[in-house]
């Protein structure tokens, strides 16, 4: 007589349990998928490469390989690097300040645009935000792809300039250099930071931009001290996603960054497809990371993230 | 003091041209009878298209992507929802963790991803990469779109409606097929179109995983190094966008239609 349970006790249990159930598939995949992958992929970083074996004996060597001591530091870009395998600690640096400026671009153009949906647009909103998600799902392949149409030597602009009669001959340096991959990423990534930053604008309490108006703040002012605060939550969790993504990116870089624009991305991807040295891969993603992860905290530890959220919250 | 013309507006509409101006090329120039994509435009073509349709290697590839994002899309959905549910219903015990666990594809670089999956199928379990083991993978990253899709709609609509269902006495199934199914409906086909395009555009993971047989974006790939095999990039690379496109609306149009309808 299932009726004549408290019904409180009997959902309780049952309830708790049907939950876990449901919760089963997504907890296998994740002990599949993401556990156990990232656990070989650290298990791996501590063994070695030995011809077509594996020598399974623990080691560090593959973490030393990376910051390794030379005699003679290799200079690039002015800046000394001390180490006998230099380019893992260059396109490090290399893809962190080509991922910054990404980052930074991508908010400065999203930030207006964002505020425009939020503030301005009052009839069609739903058709502005679908215009401004489209890109995001079409095929991030082809988005890259397009810029090597527009930056070539035999590309859109050059041919287009030249059929205008404003240059004679194409320029060559559109293409193949790390400022091409800046701007095809910084197209790529937009409308990814679009949303949250227009999400934190709209929520916004609009009394309280009244408020500041009333008590005698200019438009400038208001913004500075209101608008902007508050949208800070939305903003620098657009900044993350556009900042921690990228610098792992390897398909931009490939595509049109030539052999200048090369990221760390491509470094793993050589040492895993084409050197056969997955071990130093491995260690070179973890460390990668690893510097991601902390570069992200430290950011919103000195941002003061916890307390703009509680802020605004 | 309402203008229509300000120059924010101004700026939105420079920032549409710079989102989709170097994308509408590849459409422009699909129909352009070069074989480089130059200006000035030369004439009206199709021979692109049929090129592209005579090319049996391409057509293969374009199967395999079907085939691939479509078994994804059916299984990341049919996993997100009881996910989803768990995660609306129940309060239980380590569910934000798990929530969190399973939002990671969002922020983690996919290469991470990639590489650790290939280390435990190439160098642990000795798995052959086959279109398989790119759907695996497809399926992780998909789960987050659709979980997030599905929970927007089962918090938006009314709970005491399966709370009426169980008080009348259907049981924890019968609620669901009748009354949380039903609702949730929209969300469901939106997270069937999403998952579908995702995996279907996905390149990192099915560079990595895929064995001999490649996916469309892995295909295409290949061809994007070779300059005399652009025509048909360009035209393949224009239908994929125009069907993304539509599905991308569908899929928009479903999931705000299912979280806006508040049920009488």
């Amino acid at each position: 007589m299932p009726d004549a349970m408290p019904r409180q006790t009997a959902a309780g249990f049952s309830g708790l349990a049907a939950g876990y159930a449901l919760l089963s598939p997504a907890m296998l995949i994740i002990v599949a998928m993401l556990v156990a992958p990232m656990l070989a992929l650290v298990t791996l970083s501590f063994w070695t490469q030995n011809g077509f074996e594996l020598d399974t004996s623990f080691t560090l060597a593959n973490y030393w390989a990376l910051i390794e001591p030379a005699d003679e530091p290799t200079m690039w870009m002015g800046i000394p690097f001390p180490f006998k395998n230099p380019v893992y600690a260059i396109l490090m640096l290399k893809s962190l300040v080509m991922s910054l400026a990404v980052t930074a671009a991508v908010i400065l153009i999203a930030y207006p645009m964002a505020y425009f949906l939020a503030f301005r647009v009052t009839r069609y909103k739903a058709l502005w935000i679908i215009i401004i998600t489209i890109p995001f799902w079409t095929s991030y392949l082809l988005r890259v792809f397009s810029w090597k149409i527009m930056l070539g030597f035999n590309g859109v602009i050059n041919s287009g300039l030249m059929s205008l009669g404003i240059i004679s001959e194409p320029l060559s340096f559109l293409l193949y250099n790390p400022p091409a991959v800046v701007i095809t990423l910084t197209h790529a990534w937009v409308t990814f930071a679009v949303l949250p930053i227009y999400v934190s604008l709209e929520k916004i309490d609009r009394s309280l931009l009244e408020a500041a108006t009333d008590l005698g703040d200019s438009k400038w002012q208001r913004f500075r001290r209101v608008t902007l605060p508050l949208s800070l939550p939305g903003t620098i969790s657009a900044a993350l996603l556009v900042f921690i993504p990228t610098v792992g990116d390897y398909v931009t870089p490939t595509l049109v960054g030539g052999p200048g624009g090369t990221m760390i991305g491509n470094s793993i991807q050589s040492l895993f497809l084409k050197q056969d040295n997955s071990p130093r891969g491995a260690a070179l993603s973890i460390v990668m990371m690893a510097i991601v992860a902390l570069l992200s905290l430290l950011f919103m530890w000195a941002v003061g993230y916890r307390k703009i959220r509680a802020r605004s919250a | 003091m309402r203008k229509i013309f300000t120059p924010l507006t101004l700026y939105a509409i420079l920032f549409t041209v710079f989102l989709y101006g170097p994308v509408l090329l590849m459409p422009l120039f699909s129909f352009n009878d070069n074989t480089f994509a130059v200006f000035p435009l030369k004439g009206f073509t199709l021979k692109h298209y049929a090129s592209m349709a005579a090319n049996g290697s391409m057509l293969g590839a374009l199967w395999n992507s079907l085939v691939v994002a479509t078994i994804v899309a059916v299984i990341a959905t049919a996993v997100g929802l009881p996910t989803a549910i768990a995660l609306t219903r129940y309060r239980l015990r380590g569910g934000g963790a798990i929530a969190a666990a399973l939002m990671l594809p969002l922020v983690v670089p996919s290469i991470i991803f990639a590489v650790a999956l290939l280390v435990i199928l190439v160098r642990i379990l000795n798995v052959e990469l086959s279109l398989l083991t790119v759907g695996a993978s497809h399926v992780f990253i998909c789960l987050p779109f659709a979980i997030m899709v599905l929970m927007s709609r089962l918090e938006g609509f009314d709970k005491s409606l399966e709370e009426a269902s169980r008080d009348l006495g259907e049981d924890g199934w019968g609620t669901f097929r009748r009354v949380t199914l039903p609702l949730a409906w929209p969300a469901v086909i939106s997270s069937l179109l999403m998952c579908f395009i995702i995996s279907f555009d996905e390149f990192v993971m099915a560079f990595f995983l895929s064995g001999t047989d490649p996916t469309l974006p892995v295909f295409l790939f290949g061809q994007l190094r070779f300059p005399n095999k652009l025509p048909g990039v360009l035209a393949l690379g224009s239908l994929i966008l125009l069907v993304s496109t539509i599905l991308v609306v569908a899929a928009e149009l479903l999931r705000r239609r299912g979280v806006q309808e508040k049920p009488a």
